[in-house]
């Protein structure tokens, strides 16, 4: 842990200091050292994900729940709007394409085709 | 024989509160986890023990998956990410228990976290950003005659995704156990059939041992992938695009 260089120097600076003198001054060393490394932790920014799944069966269910999910959502707004606006079956049709492009916007998110398009402003 | 479908059936114990099977194991699971950690932190000891150590490592893990995805203001929401971590793995591993149920292999559960996820997003998103919140559905940068449509493109899609978390873990439980139920079926019926045929019995017997090894894998896995999708939309409440 210590490095046996630094108390070595420690103790040369001041042979009659107490251990209790010398502990505490390993300690506050020990401080700056934890302040520093968990300050770079903090300024590191949210790391991108890694994208190897440990997986392929994993990758497989994740990628398949994300494009049906796309359409289910689809169908059941088209499914709202035809209840809500009585224009059935029009609502399920126009949805159901539009949920299959979600689906694929999702799928291609997922697997990193295309970035988030709302970090694309950031850069 | 038994129907492969027969483990997620769900049995009134006590009928008169609606008290069910489900109900006791996800009791169970809340239990567990409470007691475990609790018992695990009693002597909050200087140099951890062996539980120490485990739960201990269980909080860094989440910790830094938070982290590392949303950033440090991520932090407020550790208590619920932490919570919904530990229910779905303790779910999980309990339900690969012979003869117990997996409360997990639920899809009414499962959307029920997933609504509480999306929920917190939401309103936190609300609340913290008020109406800039709602630039999430308009990406930059798209020509004015196309906006409509990739407004309501994106609206389906984050509409999408307490499906796609619900449906995730609750596709992968299920699947699963059929999977298991469904080889350890083989090995009755086939060592039942007749002199010849008997001596195939152990290889699907060598395939449930397998799938129950892949299904720990898969039950650690799902909790880890349903906690690292919650942090991503979490993300997206706390820092919505611009």
């Amino acid at each position: 842990m210590a490095d046996p260089h630094e108390r070595n120097g420690e103790n040369e600076r001041k042979p009659d200091s107490t251990d209790d003198a010398n502990l505490s001054a390993r300690l506050k060393s020990l401080d700056a050292r934890i302040s520093q490394a968990s300050a770079q932790r903090a300024e590191a920014e949210p790391r991108p994900r890694s994208k190897t799944d440990s997986s392929a069966i994993g990758q497989a269910f994740r990628y398949s729940a994300e494009f049906v999910s796309g359409v289910i959502a689809g169908g059941i707004v088209g499914w709202l709007v035809d209840r809500l606006f009585g224009i059935s079956p029009w609502g399920l049709i126009i949805c159901l394409i539009l949920g299959f492009c979600a689906g694929m916007l999702n799928l291609l998110r997922a697997s990193g085709t295309i970035k988030p398009a709302r970090y694309d402003d950031k850069k | 024989m038994a129907s492969p479908i027969e483990q997620f059936q769900v049995k009134p114990i006590i009928p008169i509160i609606n008290f069910t099977n489900s109900s006791l194991f996800m009791i169970g699971a809340a239990g567990l986890i409470v007691g475990g950690l609790l018992y695990a932190t009693r002597k909050r000891a200087l140099v951890p023990g062996r539980a120490q150590s485990v739960a201990e490592i269980l909080h860094d893990f989440v910790a830094t998956t938070l982290t590392d995805t949303t950033g440090r203001e991520g932090m407020k929401f550790f208590p619920f990410v932490f919570s919904l971590f530990m229910f779905v793995l303790t779910a999980n591993l309990l339900g690969m228990i012979p003869g117990f149920f997996t409360v997990t292999s639920q899809i009414v559960v499962t959307f029920a976290l997933a609504f509480l996820v999306i929920g917190t997003v939401i309103i936190y998103g609300f609340v913290a950003h008020g109406l800039h919140f709602l630039h999430l559905f308009t990406p930059s940068g798209v020509p004015g005659w196309l906006l409509p449509f990739i407004t309501v493109i994106e609206i389906i899609s984050f509409l999408s995704r307490p499906i796609s978390l619900s449906l995730r873990l609750f596709a992968n439980m299920l699947a699963g156990h059929i999977a298991l139920k469904v080889f350890g079926g083989f090995v009755v019926s086939l060592g039942t059939a007749g002199i010849g045929i008997a001596l195939l019995s152990p290889l699907p017997l060598l395939m449930a041992v397998g799938l129950t090894a892949l299904e720990f894998l898969v039950a650690a896995l799902q909790a880890y992938v349903f906690t690292v999708l919650t942090c991503i939309y979490l993300n997206d409440a706390l820092h919505p695009g611009h």
